[in-house]
């Protein structure tokens, strides 16, 4: 079953002569872990804003095509409706959080909602506890670090209970293992509790082991959608100077050498064990 | 002779907190350094005392051999550019050229010079064609590339990027690598603060690692990066190809590989070697 249903989805920004989506036909499943990659511009953040309707109720402008998110047609509800389907987390969570204390800016989309306070306080406990930040709980969000801020922003989003979260290049301000360790949360946010992530990143290094989907976009068109291993080993994705990660160029570069392994290696435990079975033997 | 030596230095926020412990670091000419670390250690901090951005609370720095107590800012970012990590806090000017243009001026250029370099400068980072346009209609990425436009244009003896890579696309990571692997081989001082432990093991520069305002340890890219321990307490992750190398010790293969080409090589061997 399809969370996310596009076909031939296209738009262009208002005033602008070029479009910035051309044709999107694209379905990601309930439950997936989706990265959605391709060069500076080439249209992933303006289709980002379709899924959750700021385009076209917010960036106006021209759309065409159908597009389904959540089971709901995201041209007949309004950003509020979708805002409970579908969650944004994006790079910077500076530009996200602003209340005094934690708790209040978990809380803050629920109020919104008007949710009863008893309900209230324990949706926000359990995404506190979710993205393991419970000691955190009265600290004012501008004093913590990145890796603990954007664990408040996801916290944020977690509390209203999306089907759908959208991460916008969540790490790019973190530190490595900041990184890793938000990685690690988005990932057992899908796995534990089966909500569906597109993930928009640039670092495939970091985040190729998670995703189940790979979508890769260029001028504003999909030009590969698939599964990770047949992603990163087609030529295309190479000629398109998509950031391959390191374990695949090492076994494309192998390859060239007359060493031809089996497998196409997504993260270095895979590697490891793939050239540990092969040299073991000799 | 040091192109920056900082000695001791201690500085404190306003704020009251305390951003950087004693830190002595010398940085010579022709170097090309990354200093990496967890948010928060206080590099940032560091790299605004080595042009006078911020002056030290307690110690010294000192750039060609002059303290930067002693000069102004201006005069300073003449030797040591700074680039800054979102070009949106360093670009104000209605044209791409007027943008490159500006310091020069204020650093006494005549007109025939401004000129001169303007158009070195545009052609150096690919942006000749957005010469008339507002530095605010470009993408963000080419927005980085005329705020380094602007430093490179008044050709400052040192250049400090704050976090280039953020933001950038697998390819323009690659330009700017190739681009700043080609400065530091026409002799300037390169100094980057980054998080992106893939984009250092590719340029692989003098490492120096920071944290909790201190330096914890400096040397070749090549040892810092495989240090488990060391990487552990700095919040770095060892590149993919270290950990897939420490892995495979026990076969006897080397645990300090951070290059791709290294490892193909190390594995092509060993294939080769095993197989008589």
């Amino acid at each position: 079953m399809s969370v996310i249903e596009t076909q031939g989805l296209t738009y262009t920004y208002p005033g602008a002569t070029k479009q910035s989506l051309r044709d999107v036909t694209l379905a990601v499943e309930r439950g997936e872990f989706a990265i959605l990659t391709g060069p500076s511009g080439c249209g992933k953040t303006t289709l980002c804003r379709c899924f959750n309707g700021l385009i076209p109720h917010f960036y106006a402008g021209e759309l065409k095509g159908d597009l389904k998110v959540a089971d709901l047609s995201v041209n007949e509800h309004t950003i509020g409706e979708m805002a409970k389907r579908v969650g944004l987390v994006f790079q910077n969570p500076e530009n996200q959080l602003f209340a005094l204390s934690v708790e209040k800016d978990v809380a803050f989309g629920l109020e919104n909602l008007g949710m009863p306070r008893e309900q209230m306080q324990e949706r926000v406990d359990w995404a506190l506890q979710m993205t393991g930040i419970e000691d955190l709980r009265e600290r004012a969000p501008h004093e913590l670090s990145g890796g603990q801020q954007q664990r408040v922003a996801i916290a944020s989003v977690l509390a209203m209970q999306p089907e759908i979260i959208v991460f916008d290049e969540p790490t790019s301000f973190l530190d490595p293992l900041g990184a890793q360790k938000i990685f690690e949360v988005i990932s057992q946010l899908n796995k534990k509790l089966g909500i569906s992530v597109i993930l928009v990143e640039h670092r495939l290094d970091l985040a190729a082991r998670y995703a189940g989907h790979v979508i890769i976009m260029d001028e504003g068109k999909i030009v590969l959608d698939g599964e990770p291993r047949d992603i990163f080993n087609s030529e295309q994705a190479w000629l398109l100077g998509v950031g391959i990660p390191k374990a695949v160029r090492l076994w494309r570069l192998l390859e060239e050498n007359g060493i031809a392994l089996k497998g196409v290696p997504t993260s270095s435990d895979e590697a490891t064990q793939y050239l540990k079975e092969v040299l073991w033997r000799r | 002779m040091a192109t920056i030596e900082a000695k001791d230095i201690h500085f404190t926020y306003r704020t009251g907190v305390e951003a950087l412990k004693g830190v002595s670091l010398t940085i010579k000419d022709g170097e090309f350094v990354a200093i990496m670390g967890q948010n928060g250690a206080g590099k940032t901090t560091l790299v605004k005392n080595f042009n006078g951005l911020l002056r030290p609370t307690k110690g010294e720095v000192n750039v060609d051999g002059i303290s930067t107590k002693d000069v102004s800012v201006a005069k300073l970012a003449r030797t040591v550019g700074f680039v800054f990590q979102n070009p949106d806090h360093q670009l104000f000017s209605e044209t791409v050229e007027e943008e490159i243009a500006f310091a020069l001026r204020n650093f006494g250029f005549d007109e025939a010079k401004v000129e001169k370099r303007v158009t070195w400068a545009l052609n150096l980072l690919d942006l000749t064609e957005y010469r008339k346009t507002s530095p605010f209609m470009l993408s963000g990425g080419e927005r980085k590339r005329v705020a380094l436009a602007s430093v490179l244009a008044w050709d400052p003896k040192v250049v400090i990027l704050d976090e280039p890579t953020i933001g950038q696309d697998h390819r323009q990571k690659e330009n700017l690598r190739q681009f700043i692997v080609q400065l530091n081989e026409q002799g300037k001082t390169v100094v980057i603060v980054t998080h992106d432990v893939e984009f250092v093991a590719e340029c692989s520069p003098r490492v120096v690692l920071m944290r909790e305002g201190k330096i914890i340890a400096d040397g070749a890219a090549k040892r810092i990066l495989t240090d488990t321990t060391l990487a552990l307490e700095a919040s770095i992750v060892p590149p993919q190809i270290t950990q897939i190398f420490h892995g495979l010790t026990f076969l006897g293969l080397p645990s300090d590989v951070i290059d791709v080409s290294e490892a193909k090589k190390i594995l092509v061997e060993h294939f080769r070697g095993s197989r008589r």
